[in-house]
């Protein structure tokens, strides 16, 4: 009875078809061929863009530094394979603008030739401090889709003395299991991953928490965690987005961050079963980040599968290997269904935020006739935020954009839901991603207005002042003169 | 190369609902509670029915033209069939074509489309067709025909049906009488009480709904269950009908045992009038109602404290109308008021303290 006063653990949310048994049977594809050329952009994550340290035509061994990091929150770029560096210029981003992008072309010379290792015998001698460094030297970046640097993650959990370092195994998004084939057949690589983190963060207990449609999956990693009292595993209810980090921080430990706060402000840090992965990788074989398992999935797909790519790959080598019907596809994403982003084209290479492509037919794809709102406020229920869409979306559609604002705009987080549900297929979601762009644009243009205006104000005081100066000058001088003919005066009646 | 320029944002799969599915599943709601309520008035409850829907839709598709719209999509999402339904259902059976003519004209010029349209207006239009109706032309409103199930011997037949829908009742004394909400009213201005008024009333009857009263509000039983259905169908929202029914039935039974010659025992409030067909289909339109569960709660809180002040001390016998009409004028207060709580943030807004361990 006492549980009925607590706060929810969930709110919101909703159940979408998964779509995941095509893929979630069958064994990571480790077959795919080496592509000929490799499109590697610098910028594969939150931050500054890495600077290339290496010069066209020169040639590379895979796992090479090809771009170090810049900053304090970047991280570098290595080499997927073996071969010459053919390019360093502008080339389309996977964004859904395609906008040009600085990139890395490598041409791969097909012997997959790895640069000299060196491996430390027991990385659980090194101090937490090293842990964080070489992970960042890695190149790791959250691979649950919002490629946050992973080594300042680990660095503000230390700082910051967390409590307890989760892993985020929920993969709430349909269509995308890799993350589930993740732990299904490599739970002890995860799991060492996860011990080798709590070192580098010094913190004493990991959570891994997977959503109960992924039973085997959940099996696994318990058994790989069984040895190690300090992390635990548990299964969670399957319901998007579970796999928003503050969702599952306030599910987990039943703490909710603030507006405004990081999560290890509150004791908790989050990482992707993903990144655990990479971070045993890095730290027990010393390569750095050079691919990783994507799902390609939909109903133009016809040999769905998990797949293990080097970035770079071409979206278009990777549907011809999956065998994707161009003429069914009726649109590309890269991410899931919810979250995801609609592509305009396959001449875009998968980076490291990419955990999906799929490639949906227009039966699959939600209805976009809309019609009017009829405040069924089925988007109110479904809001894990705890913001009304449709109050928002009437504002934004007068381009009352404060109103918006005042609603808790900022306080979206484009999970989706709201579209999902709504009735009349407003695209909710689309409304709240302009609204938060012309938000910034108008500060900006504001805040050049402002500067302008005050650059303006300067020049004309100074201006100002330098008359000023100059009618004192003259004044000066007038009175010089005076005095100096005053003084001839004196002395010629003198004489 | 698969190029597919036009760029949209996520979600890019949808729930399997629309507007006209959730109201198509609305009527299907209804349709029991109607098809009852046909089958006891009889041939003239039926002209009156189809009468209410045809004008409705024909209203919709009428503004339409004048806005220089194609009507057919907009009939087609089925707000003017449902709006035209549920004033049908309130209207008395035997009322006269141009009363269910007027009454959709009211409910969708004046209560729906000068508003804006789907999903702008204000008030439920079918209570404010319902409210102006009975203001306007009370007699119409408040005669309310025997029940006289079709095919028995004393009903009126098809040809005679015409005649009472279009030329008007001939013989009003033998076949309408009181609802047992009006009767109650009149009595106790006779100072009678409430055993000697009830005697003859059968609480089991007007749960089934074989008694006097509105075209398709009689039958407790089938409206109840079709808006448990509603609830099931995840279509409505369970706080405005539970809140709602538990305010009129707590209030009442408070009064009922305080001194139950004068107040009218829970039951029968539950069991009279326009009460189900409120709670379940009126008062949770989604557009005239708050739009959180708090608010709903409130809501329905409201409606029924209204119902039953009117019932009690208003000089109407059923109060249903107005007190949804007065509650939707509240709606946008209480969506002001009361808002969810944002994640990460307390209820005024600000972001919450940095718990201290």
């Amino acid at each position: 009875m006492l549980s009925l006063f607590k706060k929810p653990r969930f709110r919101g949310g909703v159940h979408a078809e998964e779509h995941k048994t095509a893929t979630a049977a069958l064994p990571i594809a480790s077959d795919f061929p080496l592509p000929k050329k490799l499109y590697i952009p610098l910028q594969q994550h939150v931050g500054k863009p890495a600077e290339p340290v290496i010069m066209v035509g020169e040639k590379v061994l895979k796992g090479q530094l090809l771009a170090y990091s810049q900053g304090l929150i970047s991280a570098p770029v290595h080499a997927p394979s073996s071969g010459i560096i053919v390019d360093v210029n502008d080339y389309p981003a996977p964004h859904p603008s395609a906008l040009p992008i600085r990139t890395i072309v490598l041409e791969t010379d097909g012997k997959d030739e790895w640069m000299a290792i060196s491996v430390v015998d027991d990385p659980f001698q090194l101090n937490p401090e090293e842990i964080s460094f070489r992970v960042g030297a890695a190149g790791i970046v959250g691979l649950g889709g919002a490629t946050f640097p992973t080594a300042v993650k680990l660095n503000m959990g230390r700082e910051n003395h967390v409590d307890t370092l989760i892993i985020n195994g929920s993969e709430c998004e349909p269509y995308l299991c890799c993350d589930d084939r993740l732990m299904q057949e490599r739970a002890g690589e995860i799991i060492d991953g996860v011990r080798l983190m709590l070192h580098g963060m010094e913190t004493e207990q990991a959570v891994v928490a997977i959503e109960d449609n992924k039973p085997q999956a959940y099996v696994a990693m318990l058994a790989a965690a069984e040895p190690y009292a300090q992390i635990k595993v548990i299964q969670i209810p399957t319901r998007y987005p579970m796999g928003w980090d503050r969702q599952l921080i306030r599910y987990v430990t039943g703490k909710e961050v603030p507006v405004g706060c990081r999560s290890s402000e509150v004791g908790v840090t989050i990482h992707n079963v993903g990144t655990a992965y990479a971070v045993h990788k890095a730290i027990r074989l010393g390569q750095p980040l050079l691919g990783r398992v994507v799902t390609v999935a939909g109903g133009a797909v016809k040999r769905p599968m998990n797949v293990e790519v080097p970035f770079g790959t071409l979206i278009s080598e990777l549907f011809e290997f999956c065998e994707v019907d161009k003429e069914q596809t009726a649109r590309i994403i890269m991410g899931g269904p919810m979250m995801g982003d609609s592509l305009p084209h396959t001449g875009l290479p998968t980076v490291k935020a990419t955990s999906g492509i799929l490639a949906l037919t227009k039966s699959e794809l939600k209805n976009t006739e809309e019609q009017p709102c009829i405040r069924c406020a089925g988007c109110v229920s479904v809001c894990p935020a705890g913001l009304r869409p449709l109050d928002m979306a009437n504002n934004i559609r007068i381009n009352q954009l404060d109103a918006a604002v005042d609603l808790g705009l900022k306080d979206c987080i484009s999970c989706g839901c709201c579209s999902y549900i709504c009735p009349s297929n407003i695209p909710l979601v689309q409304f709240f991603k302009y609204a938060s762009g012309e938000v910034i644009a108008r500060q900006q243009a504001q805040h050049k207005s402002e500067q302008t205006k005050r650059l303006i104000d300067a020049r004309n005081a100074r201006m100002e002042r330098i008359a000023q100066q100059q009618r004192e000058d003259e004044l000066a001088r007038i009175a010089a003169k005076a005095e100096r003919e005053r003084l001839k005066a004196e002395q010629e009646a003198l004489v | 190369m698969i190029v597919q320029l036009k760029p949209s944002s996520g979600a890019h799969v949808g729930a399997n609902n629309s507007v006209s599915h959730i109201m198509w599943q609305v009527m299907l709601a209804l349709s029991p509670a109607t098809a009852f309520g046909l089958l006891c008035f009889g041939w003239p409850a039926l002209n009156l029915f189809v009468i209410t829907v045809l004008s409705a839709v024909a209203f919709e598709a009428l503004c339409m033209r004048l806005k220089g719209r194609v009507a057919k999509p907009v009939i087609m999402d089925g707000s003017a069939v449902l709006t035209g339904w549920l004033l049908a259902m309130t209207l008395p059976p035997w009322a006269p074509w141009w009363i269910g003519v007027v009454g959709s004209g009211l409910a969708i010029i004046l209560g729906k489309q000068v508003y804006g349209g789907l999903g702008q207006n204000l008030f439920n239009p079918a209570m404010l067709a319902r409210v102006a109706l009975l203001i306007s032309f009370p007699i119409e409103m408040t005669t309310w025909a025997n029940v006289s199930p079709l095919f028995f011997s004393h009903s009126p037949g098809l040809a005679e049906s015409w005649h009472i829908t279009f030329s008007g009742l001939d013989n009003i004394d033998a076949n309408t009488g009181a609802t047992t909400l009006g009767f109650i009213k009149t009595e106790f201005s006779q100072n009678r009480l409430l055993t000697d008024i009830l005697k003859d009333t059968s609480g089991f009857l007007s749960f089934i709904g074989g008694t006097r009263g509105s075209l398709g509000e009689t039958s407790t039983l089938l409206l109840g269950l079709g808006g448990i259905w509603l609830i099931r169908q995840n279509i409505i929202q369970w706080q405005i009908p539970v809140s709602l029914l538990l305010t009129v039935a707590l209030l009442a039974g408070v009064f009922h045992t305080m001194d139950s010659e004068h107040y009218v025992s829970p039951l029968l409030h539950l069991n009279s009038g326009a009460l189900m067909c409120v709670a379940f289909f009126i008062a949770t339109d989604y557009v005239t109602s708050p739009n959180t569960s708090t608010g709903q709660l409130v809501f329905g809180a409201g409606c029924g404290l209204l119902i039953f002040v009117i019932r009690t001390w208003g000089a109407y016998p059923e109060g249903a109308g107005f007190a949804v009409l007065l509650m939707n004028s509240a709606t946008p207060l209480i969506d002001h008021y009361i808002r969810p709580r944002i994640y990460g943030r307390d209820r005024k807004g600000k972001p919450l303290e940095i718990p201290k361990s």
